[in-house]
């Protein structure tokens, strides 16, 4: 009776290894054709003969008719100021909010919330005014500060410092630790983890966004890659699919080569970011 | 003394929030209320200055065919692409969670689409989707089937927008599928085993009802997500042909920064900002839901 029962199970069981493998190889397909079209002349862009002679001729035409190194030098400096921006600000106002029931600290960080549903994307136009009165359009400066205070970063790491003992800051503050000495000493280090998911996070999120810095930057010096692609890929530029597929890959390199080899840190810090 | 303290304890709070506040005063809330204020205000020029003129631009919007063209765009758009996005999540938590030859390699392809920037994504798929020389058209000629303008046609434009974005966003949203179904004790479908119970009955009779708190989250993430997400536009169509593409962000940029129109721009921001707002609330009762299974 149970044995039948069994070889249906692995039967089934056995199509659903398929049915996930055959998703997996369409859901990897774009990303492999776009392989494919970069490696080989033009001429075999359709033509999937695996005879195809290999060629970097591609990478060489993209970066010959666009300044992809340049943008990546962009984008390399924005994601980084960005981020260390966002960790020092947001430290000081999740510790705030932890350990100082201030007044009106409540209303406050509802008003930090706001920032989660009302994402600087939206107020494009006014922040551009803002930033032309401040004199800051078309600087690697004016594509972060509007994303400078994280209502995200500011929530994970509330949330991490509450959860560290009390304990651990009375043992500090005996030692003689200040209110930055026990910041850095008690809630900082505890928030570790915190911090590597936010960040990555926050790095995938900065490398890959493109409608404000498309608003905020009009030269070569401060486009980052996303737009610098967007530029180039148009297709009213008439470029080569070869070409462009080769440009695309410059321009997610460094972020998909960090995802392949910390795999599993990104994943996991999508997972505590977005159950936080 | 201890009243000193007590105020140094405010002194101190505020002092830690000055940067973050300072920054989301200038960047989030001052700009909301300028956008409010400004769609109540003409649009100005060197000769005519800006002025007030009350709910005029609102007016205009409501007789602009675009605006409800764009805003119709983005209720199909969200249509086509939350639910499909969410039940392939589900599937694809439930196919990964277990162990299966080849696990992590199948776990990554479905993740990969996530941390590619939308811009490159539609750089790769403006090919497949191109009339004759394009993949999609090359494929199905060998079957005999013509070509076909995929992005030039206002009948599949927006299906083939739809497609790519799910594409994008299953595997990102499997995660948290993923995430809660590790907190889903075994004993609960071993129980079912033994009752007889069919797969298909325990998933929907206990497994589904157990992730809705994880479903009502994605789903407001994924409607957001609908309205915030506009980069493929610029490299695919342009909102065209003839609007037939265009959704409510990509619209307000054209007003702000092709036409120069901010006081437009504005009103129909304004639009976005009370969507928005009414997604707020609407999460504010679910997350409130979600305390309570707990």
């Amino acid at each position: 009776m149970t044995r039948p029962a069994h070889t249906t199970r692995s039967y089934t069981e056995i199509l659903e290894y398929i049915g996930a493998w055959v998703l997996a190889l369409l859901w990897i397909a774009p990303l492999l054709y776009a392989f494919w079209a970069a490696f080989h002349p033009s001429e075999y862009s359709t033509n999937f003969d695996l005879l195809a002679p290999l060629t970097l001729d591609n990478f060489r035409e993209a970066l010959s008719q666009a300044p992809f190194l340049r943008y990546g030098i962009n984008t390399f400096l924005l994601v980084t100021m960005l981020l260390a921006a966002q960790m020092v600000v947001g430290t000081l106002a999740a510790y705030a909010f932890a350990r100082f029931q201030f007044f009106g600290s409540n209303v406050a960080f509802g008003l930090v919330l706001v920032q989660l549903m009302i994402t600087p994307e939206i107020l494009i136009v006014e922040n551009y005014s803002t930033l032309a009165k401040l004199g800051f359009v078309d600087t690697i400066t004016g594509i972060g500060l509007p994303y400078m205070a994280s209502a995200f970063g500011i929530f994970l790491l509330r949330q991490a410092f509450k959860s560290t003992p009390k304990e651990l800051e009375d043992a500090a503050r005996l030692e003689g630790c200040g209110m930055f000495g026990i910041l850095m000493r008690v809630y900082v280090p505890l928030a570790r983890p915190t911090y590597l998911a936010f960040g990555l996070v926050s790095i995938s999120h900065h490398w890959n966004n493109f409608l404000w810095p498309l608003v905020i930057t009009n030269s070569v010096e401060t486009r980052p890659l996303t737009v610098g692609l967007g530029i180039f890929g148009a297709p009213e530029s008439g470029v080569d699919w070869s070409i462009v597929s080769a440009a695309t890959l410059l321009s997610v390199a460094p972020l998909l080569i960090a995802f392949l080899l910390f795999q599993r840190q990104f994943v996991q810090s999508f997972m505590y970011a977005g159950i936080k | 003394m201890h009243l000193s303290r007590d105020t140094m304890r405010h002194v101190h709070g505020w002092l830690l929030l000055t940067p973050a506040a300072v920054l989301l005063v200038s960047f989030t809330h001052y700009p909301t209320i300028a956008t409010v204020i400004n769609s109540f205000f003409s649009k100005g020029n060197s000769v005519r200055p800006s002025r007030f003129i009350g709910i005029d631009n609102y007016q205009a919007m409501t007789q602009d065919p675009i605006f409800w063209k764009v805003l119709v765009n983005n209720m199909w758009f969200a249509v086509g692409t939350i639910p499909t996005s969410i039940a392939l999540a589900i599937i694809m938590a439930l196919l990964v969670n277990r162990a299966m030859p080849g696990r992590s390699f199948v776990r990554m392809a479905y993740f990969t689409p996530t941390i590619l920037p939308m811009i490159a994504v539609a750089n790769i798929w403006l090919f497949f989707y191109s009339p004759d020389i394009g993949l999609i058209d090359q494929i199905t000629s060998w079957f005999g089937i013509s070509g076909h303008n995929w992005l030039g046609d206002p009948d599949t434009v927006l299906s083939a927008i739809i497609v790519m974005t799910v594409w994008k966003e299953a595997g990102f949203f499997m995660i948290f599928y993923l995430a809660a179904l590790q907190h889903i004790p075994p004993e609960l479908g071993e129980a079912a085993k033994l009752e007889g119970a069919s797969r298909w009955y325990y998933f929907r009779r206990v497994l589904f009802p157990l992730l809705m708190p994880t479903s009502l989250f994605v789903l407001i993430n994924a409607v957001l997500n609908s309205f915030k997400l506009v980069d493929h536009l610029f490299v695919l169509t342009k909102g065209g042909p003839d609007n037939a593409s265009n959704l409510l962000l990509y619209y307000i940029f054209e007003n702000a920064f092709s036409y120069f129109d901010t006081n437009y721009a504005a009103t129909l921001t304004v639009v976005l900002l009370g969507l928005l707002a009414i997604m707020a609330l609407a999460q504010f009762f679910v997350l409130d839901r979600r305390i309570h299974y707990r």
